[in-house]
């Protein structure tokens, strides 16, 4: 029974990774975003306000961009199961005898594998600009990019359950999206937020947590 | 013998709907049974299909297939049942082969492996016999993009009866088929009936399909208003000696006057 859940868990994640590997438009933006976000506003803040002040932006923009494109990536992966009811492929998904967790599990591990990729991207262009890493802390960033991919998958899992078309996907994702973006810090450091943001940013945080946490149950009960 | 489908005062109404989509109906099939569920269009075929391959939930009544409740045996049922949609149902970024194997291994049938070279030798056999058996043997591991409407149908059948399924429900199943692929789909269907008694429940449009039904159950408005053999169903009609054709349309027109 687990065996039979696992092997679709794997079966539903590998086939997020064919579908990235056969879209190059896709592998060439996840090197472009980097590209974007480390290297010009990365290099052009640590150059105006970093030096000043003696703090490194490149590295800190470095690591938010790399969480960032975990979260964004799983979690538009996630969200892509609205083009496979579109497409009408989710119902080859839905009638097979599988778990529903496990259709939702597999999507999160593909979407993990795949966002991976992407922070593969980053991690490379960082080395190339001259992001000053150890080995200590890329072995410390494969956990938390884990845990970013984990809350992406429950973010996408959110959005997904309120809206049933890609245009609306297209057209709201960026709403969703940029406030993550800019709460979680990714381009500036977490100080000085109004009352409201603060608030907006323990809620937004507590929410998407809540999804993630009932994910383990899964494990435990497949049906 | 038990029916292998049973189905009994089913009732499925829509949320904001004022009507029921199915109204009340009930009928069984045989195991083998080759069964025709036949309708104009919103007569409630495919929710009927639906609720049976438990991609949607009835809003009251009971169904049984194979013995196992549709709701509280969902697993059960489908591990039992293939079904072949109205809109394929094919992953356009795939290749044929590898839609397969994705299905084959979400039913647990093969350990999953990323490559086709990987995969048993069983499942190559398979898959290489019922793609020779469907004409598409040499287009197995082209892109599905590639592929034409008929070409599409096939694989779906293919994958659709990898699991050797004990039903197979078929909605609507030649739809934009010419007719030479949909003779060779029939052909192929009924082979597999003969060989593997497999119970086919069909709806269709086409009604010359479902003359070779074993029963037909006629559905208009949510409502059964016909069911039996196609000559029980063409019997008692005013007209003389009718194809399946007039008798259908004559059960409608009475239903809807």
């Amino acid at each position: 029974m687990i065996t039979k859940e696992i092997n679709a868990i794997f079966t539903i994640a590998f086939r997020d990774l064919i579908k990235l590997l056969r879209d190059r438009a896709r592998v060439l933006s996840g090197f472009v975003f980097p590209f974007l976000f480390i290297g010009i506003l990365g290099s052009s803040l640590n150059a105006t306000i970093g030096e000043n002040l003696g703090f490194n932006f490149l590295t800190f923009i470095f690591t938010g961009v790399f969480a960032q494109a975990l979260f964004q990536s799983s979690a538009a992966g996630v969200i892509s199961l609205v083009q496979d009811r579109e497409n009408d492929f989710s119902q080859e998904l839905f009638i097979s005898p599988i778990s529903r967790y496990s259709i939702i599990l597999g999507k999160i591990f593909g979407e993990t594998l795949v966002a991976y990729v992407a922070g593969f991207g980053v991690l490379i262009f960082g080395f190339i600009i001259g992001v000053p890493l150890t080995l200590t802390q890329i072995a410390f960033l494969i956990p938390a990019g884990l845990a970013a991919c984990f809350l992406g998958g429950a973010f996408g899992i959110l959005v997904l359950s309120n809206i049933s078309s890609q245009r609306t996907v297209a057209q709201i994702f960026p709403f969703v999206l940029f406030p993550q973006i800019f709460l979680s810090g990714v381009f500036n450091p977490l100080i000085g937020f109004l009352l409201f943001f603060r608030g907006l940013r323990r809620s937004l945080t507590r929410l998407i947590w809540s999804v993630a946490l009932t994910m383990p149950r899964v494990l435990f009960f497949p049906r | 013998m038990p029916p292998i489908i049973e189905v009994k005062n089913l009732v499925k109404r829509y949320r904001k709907s004022k009507i029921n989509a199915v109204d009340d109906i009930s009928f069984s099939v045989g195991e083998g049974e080759f069964f025709a569920l036949l309708g104009p269009n919103g007569a409630g075929k495919t929710t009927t299909i639906s609720i049976l391959n438990t991609t949607l939930i009835k809003t009251s009544g009971q169904a049984r297939l194979c013995g196992f409740d549709i709701e509280k045996q969902a697993g059960e049922v489908r591990q039992r049942i293939g079904v072949i949609f109205q809109n394929p149902s094919l992953d356009r970024n795939l290749t044929a082969e590898e839609n397969v194997r994705f299905h084959a291994s979400l039913y647990g049938l093969y350990p999953f492996r990323p490559i086709f070279s990987l995969m048993s030798n069983s499942y190559k056999e398979k898959v290489f016999e019922l793609a020779e058996l469907m004409g598409i043997r040499q287009e197995i591991f082209q892109p599905i993009i590639t592929f034409s409407g008929g070409m599409k149908r096939k694989l779906e059948i293919i994958r659709g009866l990898m699991h050797n399924p004990r039903v197979l429900f078929l909605d609507e199943p030649t739809t934009g088929l010419d007719p030479a692929s949909r003779r060779n789909v029939w052909e192929y269907l009924q082979n597999v009936r003969r060989k593997e008694s497999t119970t086919i429940f069909l709806t269709t449009h086409y009604l010359e399909e479902a003359e070779s039904a074993d029963h037909i159950a006629i559905i208009n408005k949510g409502k059964l208003i016909s069911y039996g053999t196609p000559e029980e169903i063409k019997k008692d009609l005013k007209i003389q000696t009718p194809t399946l054709e007039e008798a259908y349309l004559e059960i409608i027109k009475n239903h809807d006057n």
